[in-house]
């Protein structure tokens, strides 16, 4: 069952509630996302750490429902 | 031998493996295709694992490595990352660098 934006916005938020979310449906057909992420609970862990929360707030769907989630993560700049 | 142990065997004994979709030569997958294409264009040798042959290899191996998706780079035993992650890497020069780091040869143009 394909995801749509508000979906994954939602689950990500939840897991990591300080996240600012941002999603572009790259195909239109709610299966292939790009989403950017950037939460200053990611300062001090890894590229791979950061991903893997991520996917952990998306509770198994990647992979499945969410075959292709383009992520970027990254803690906020300076302020 | 299980899952697991072929898994732990083949990271520890290659240098750089890609459990990717496909092969390197037939990459079948967009994302597969894009670690293929980094690799090869740093030159620096590696091996392909194709999950899509063994369904308990394409599950074992996300299961390894806590991530959820194909493909995965592994680099002197550690985990790097999927196409994101090396693509993105890639771009700010961090893996020729983790490669040079670990001793591991780079094409000479392709030095950050």
């Amino acid at each position: 069952m394909p995801m749509d934006a508000h979906d994954i916005e939602r689950l990500i938020k939840i897991a990591i509630p300080d996240a600012e979310v941002t999603i572009r449906d790259l195909a239109g057909d709610g299966d292939h996302y790009a989403a950017m992420v950037v939460a200053e609970s990611f300062r001090g862990k890894s590229r791979v750490q950061q991903h893997q929360m991520v996917y952990a707030a998306l509770k198994g769907s990647m992979g499945g429902a969410l075959h292709a989630l383009a992520l970027q993560t990254a803690t906020p700049e300076g302020h | 031998m299980s899952i697991q142990q072929f898994i732990a065997n083949e990271v520890k004994s290659n240098d750089v493996i890609l459990f990717m979709k496909g092969t390197p030569q037939f990459p079948q997958c967009g994302f597969s295709g894009q670690v293929v294409q980094i690799l090869d264009y740093l030159g620096v040798p590696y091996k392909g694992l194709n999950v899509l042959e063994s369904d308990e290899l394409r599950q074992g191996i996300k299961a390894y490595s806590n991530w959820p998706t194909v493909p995965q780079l592994y680099v002197k035993g550690e985990f790097v990352g999927g196409c994101d992650i090396v693509r993105e890497m890639f771009q700010a020069g961090e893996l020729q660098t983790l490669l040079k780091e670990k001793g591991l040869a780079v094409r000479e143009a392709a030095r950050a």
